[in-house]
């Protein structure tokens, strides 16, 4: 192509070598380099919708568990005279929050009609016995998020400690172990819960905890299972086992830091679950039942009113649905920031 | 074309990819030429920017790749302005390619045999029955035994090896005028390395094909290819005919591939891999891209860039090493027992056009 | 193969072995006669009733007669219609829920194979965009929501469907809807996630290397190869329409086993409970080992080695 190119510039010294120790920029460093979890968290905040879904989950959090505070009223105070009353916010004129109907064609002021003073109002109007909507939901998400929560963790408790033994025990147990699980995962979901919540009913919560976690642990069990296995006979777990550290303690302190991305991940797709599941059972009716409240009974209560007070059922599931989309986007934005290959 | 000999000639190519980090600037201004019949080589550590050359070659690379600038003319026309229809009708029949590994290139839910027939039903309109047929010829050729039993069976019915020769027979079905094979033997044990290596040979015979052979292992290299390009950092630093880049080899960068090449002749068998690592392409060296892991670098290597010095008519170097100004230095020993090899080679009436550096 | 079929059927046998007796044993620590409501019986009549229900021997000889009475087909009687045997009311009731459930797999299945390769094929586009928001929609809003707002909305308010009931083709179009959301949400979200490792897989890049156009890479390479694990969908997805049918099947009065299931679990019908526990259990079972068996028959490459992965 080219030939000797004579046109080249030489300054003195070009041909000097090159000291190597000297040179400030032989040995650049690329990029400060990131723990583990501090890359996940950058990842996770250069995802818009997970984040955004993180967002929004704190928000419900905080309105369920926290939302008392500011907003005073009782969840299971009754006020029979004013049941049914539509949403109203004070200086707000925009109709479904003005606190008007529509009844037959007409507009009609339903808090006049039910004959409350100008200082009555509620925020996202009343139920049927009259007891403010706002609350009953924030108590209602509270219920669903702790029966959830609490169903979670005993899934992840069983799961784990059953994956790891099953993974790191091998053999014989193994083999036992995986057709419980077989068994277990092919009995409908449904049924075991029907089951338990029929078999233990009017125990309240605790009765749908023990019914969410019989059935949701399997898949966090199979999947811890096959990470441990996968685990087993590397170096580090190798290592350790030479220098004579005990199971448990390898467990603790190798295994489960390591196996903490698959947890996390599908502990996110754990809870959606539970929560649709506890809905689900409430609303059949046997579930949480009143004066208790979860999302499932307010649904279930808002739509006896449905053709006529769309909100009492929109309201709750609003939140319910808003939930169930959060978590389950979060979880795939986690997915794909514990995901290395997704390294873009 | 500029040289009528040429299949292919490469100029200037320039390629990077958007990611989330910056540009990686891939491909820096690569130009080569394919001959007809003859088999190139293009050898370079992983990440060197081999196997983007040759896709592009192919209209095939990732979405998130953009050509700055440069030319790939085939056949008069340049490949790189062609549409994607277009490219469907060139890819397979004109340009093939195989890829690295085997166990997973074909399609584990479809029969070989119709995985063979595929191209042909696609680029010569053959009914699916007289592709077979034809598929069942090529299973003879790249020497499956018992061909007619076996071209009804799935790709878990062989092993690596044999997957191979079928993906070879689907790249040679149509019988493609170049054939662009990415590190065909690298994923194979080294007694079948050496039988499909032997295979590419004897059809390159029979069909008459140029190939384009990739590799990061000059081991192979030498009984295979006609002329051999280095690249390092995505620029071709050095090509050469087979012996000129074996027993002559000028740029630092080859020294050390040819230095970490285990091969049976080496004395004491002093392998060494080449120190450090390729340079972040995001933000590449100014100068040599070499300098930073080279024993030889000078000043001149961080801040200009080498052009290519001409060794003899075949062979040029990128390196500063070149310039009549830059003084002699004393290659590895290994490089030093290879050029003394070399220069024993040539033959009288032949001087070496160049001073071997000794 | 054949002996992993047996030991499959072994399986099958023995865990619908362990739900029946779970059930039974949990039945019975219920309170709760059939007599709840006839409390204005004399002792002889009431004595009479219990011995109709087998309820006047010990338990375990009561256990053994159940589990005796399944092989022969035989789930007891219901407490709420007296005189039922389960196993007629579950037979009776079967018909509309097997429709339902398979109109709903069907369209479910399908719009959730298209709008999941279509993600796929377009992926970081505006399409796959909509058609990941459809199906996390899909996963989001529970079936039971969905029933009662296309009741309502597209039912009473437009009246283009009967608002509920089971006369005829029509009265299936709105609860077979509602089913189907959660089946076309998971099978678009699986499709997807496995057509984009497929699409990036080697033997993708093979085909695109011979010429074959983008239909003909999905067509003859893609699909094909991501729709076989689609078949180990089937069995969560016939459990998620099982719990789905009781909901929906309420909502519009589909005359279905969900239904009565729901029924019965309010009024303490324990031996229909126990017999539709029985049941579903027993057609999932059915349906996992069909679907283990079809994916070896499609999978060539698990085609000889008998058990699947
Ligand atoms: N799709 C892509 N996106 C970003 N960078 C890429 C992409 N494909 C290749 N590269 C980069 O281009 C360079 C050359 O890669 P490649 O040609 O595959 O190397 P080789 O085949 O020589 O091992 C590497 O630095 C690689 O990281
Ligand atoms: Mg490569």
């Amino acid at each position: 192509m080219v030939d000797n190119p004579n046109n080249i510039e030489i300054k003195p010294g070009d041909f000097e070598p090159l000291d190597k120790q000297a040179g400030p920029d032989n040995e650049k460093i690329a990029a400060p380099s990131l723990t583990f979890g501090q890359d996940v968290w950058r990842r996770l905040k250069s995802n818009k919708t997970a984040f955004t879904s993180f967002i929004i989950l704190i928000l419900l959090f905080l309105m369920a568990f926290g939302g008392q505070a500011i907003y005073h009223q009782n969840p299971n105070d009754q006020e029979p005279k004013y049941a049914n009353l539509p949403p109203k916010i004070p200086g707000v004129g925009i109709h479904g929050l003005n606190g008007h109907i529509n009844q037959g064609g007409t507009d009609v002021d339903a808090y006049k009609a039910a004959g409350a003073g100008s200082d009555v109002h509620y925020t996202l109007g009343t139920d049927y016995l009259g007891r403010d909507l706002l609350a009953r939901i924030m108590y209602g998400t509270r219920v669903s998020l702790e029966i959830a929560l609490i169903a979670t963790l005993i899934d992840l408790t069983i799961g784990v400690g059953f994956g790891i033994l099953s993974g790191w025990m091998g053999g014989r147990v193994d083999m036992f172990m995986q057709r419980i699980i077989e068994i277990l995962s092919s009995i409908p979901s449904l049924v075991v819960m029907v089951l338990m919540a029929t078999a233990f009913q009017k125990t309240g919560m605790a009765s749908i905890i023990a019914a969410l976690a019989i059935i949701n642990w399997t898949t966090m069990a199979r999947l811890t299972r096959a990470q441990t296995l996968q685990m087993k006979n590397q170096d580090f777990i190798l290592a350790a086992r030479t220098l004579g550290e005990s199971a448990p303690k390898i467990a603790w302190k190798h295994l489960l830091p390591n196996l903490s991305s698959v947890i996390i991940i599908q502990t996110m797709f754990t809870i959606p679950n539970a929560i649709f599941f506890e809905a689900f059972l409430s609303y059949i009716g046997i579930g949480i039942s009143s004066p208790q409240a979860s999302l499932g009974t307010l649904i279930s209560d808002g739509q006896k009113n449905f053709q006529f007070l769309p909100y009492q059922m929109w309201y709750p599931a609003i939140v319910l649905i808003v939930l169930m989309l959060a978590f389950n986007l979060l979880g795939d934005g986690m997915r794909d920031a514990f995901d290395p290959k997704s390294k873009r | 074309m500029e040289n009528p000999e040429n299949i292919i000639e490469v100029r200037n190519l320039q390629i990077d990819f958007h990611t989330y980090a910056g540009e990686v600037k891939a491909i820096r201004d690569v130009s080569f030429d394919l001959r007809k019949g003859e088999t190139l080589a293009i050898v370079g550590e992983s990440g060197s920017g081999k196997s983007v050359t040759t896709r592009s070659l192919m209209g095939l690379l990732a979405p998130n790749a953009v050509i700055k600038s440069g030319s790939i003319m085939f056949h008069d026309e340049d490949i790189i302005k062609k549409s994607e229809k277009d490219m469907q009708h060139i890819r397979g029949k004109d340009i093939a390619m195989i890829f690295q590994d085997p166990m997973t290139s074909l399609d584990p839910t479809m029969r070989i045999g119709l995985q063979i027939a595929e191209p042909l039903m696609k680029h010569k309109g053959l009914k699916k029955k007289e592709a077979v047929a034809q598929a069942l010829e090529m299973l003879k050729l790249v020497g499956i035994t018992d061909p007619e039993n076996r071209i009804n069976d799935y790709p878990y019915q062989f092993s690596g090896g044999m997957r191979q020769r079928i993906v070879i027979a689907i790249a040679l079905v149509c019988y493609p005028e170049v054939l662009i094979a990415d590190e065909p033997t690298t994923a194979l044990d080294v007694t079948i390395q050496a039988q499909i290596l032997d295979l590419m040979k004897d059809l390159q015979n029979r069909i008459d094909t140029s190939i384009i052979f990739i590799t990061h292992d000059l081991g192979v290299v030498a009984g295979m290819a006609d002329r051999v390009a280095v690249m390092y950092a995505g620029k071709i630093v050095e090509y050469g005919t087979v012996d000129e880049i074996f027993f002559n080899p000028q740029h630092p960068y080859t020294w050390g591939l040819l230095n970490s090449m285990p091969t049976l002749d080496t004395e004491g068998g002093s392998l060494s891999a080449i120190p450090g690592t390729p340079p972040d392409l995001l933000d590449p060296p100014v100068g040599d891209a070499f300098a930073a892991r080279s024993d030889y670098a000078m000043k001149i290597d961080t801040e200009k860039e080498p052009p290519f010095f001409k060794v003899s008519d075949t062979h040029y170097a990128a390196t500063w090493l070149l310039h009549p100004d830059a003084p002699k230095v004393t290659p590895p020993a290994e490089i030093v027992r290879r050029q003394k090899k070399f220069a024993t080679m040539q033959k009288p009436e032949a001087p070496i056009k160049h001073e071997t550096k000794e | 193969m054949r002996k992993y079929l047996l030991k499959r059927i072994f399986y099958l046998f023995l865990t619908l072995f362990i739900v029946a007796t779970a059930t039974f044993f949990l039945m019975k620590l219920m309170p709760g006669t059939p007599l709840q409501n006839e409390a204005k019986l004399t002792a002889s009549e009431k004595a009479s009733i219990l011995a109709q229900y087998g309820l006047d021997k010990p338990v375990w000889l009561q256990y053994f007669i159940y589990i005796g009475g399944i092989f022969k087909g035989s789930l007891g009687l219901s407490f709420q219609f007296s005189d039922q045997a389960v196993s007629y009311l579950i037979g009776s009731r079967m018909g509309p829920s097997m429709q339902l459930g398979g109109q709903a797999m069907v369209v479910g299945v399908i719009f959730g194979i298209i709008l999941g390769a279509v993600g796929a094929i377009r992926k970081d586009t505006w399409a796959d965009r909509l058609a990941t928001v459809l199906s996390i929609l899909g996963i989001a809003v529970p079936s039971f929501v969905l029933a009662i707002l296309l009741q309502y909305y597209l039912g009473l308010k437009l009246g283009w469907f009967p608002v509920a009931g089971w006369e005829g083709f029509a009265y299936t179009i709105l609860p077979t809807l509602a089913l189907a959301a959660s089946p076309l949400a998971e099978t678009a979200r699986f499709i997807r996630t496995d057509m984009v490792d497929v699409l990036s897989s080697d033997y993708i890049e093979l085909a695109k290397a011979k010429g074959l156009s983008k239909f003909g890479i999905v067509y003859h390479h893609a699909l094909r190869n991501s729709l076989i694990p689609m078949v180990t969908l089937i069995g969560p997805l016939a459990a998620a329409l099982m719990t789905g049918s009781m909901v929906v099947e309420n909502i519009f009065s589909v005359p279905g086993i969900g239904e009565q299931f729901v029924k019965s679990i309010l009024v303490n019908d324990y031996p229909t409970i126990m017999g539709v526990t029985i049941f579903y259990s027993a057609l999932l079972c059915l349906l996992l080992l069909l679907t283990d068996i079809v994916y070896g028959i499609i999978d060539p490459r698990i085609r000889l080695s008998g058990n699947g992965d």
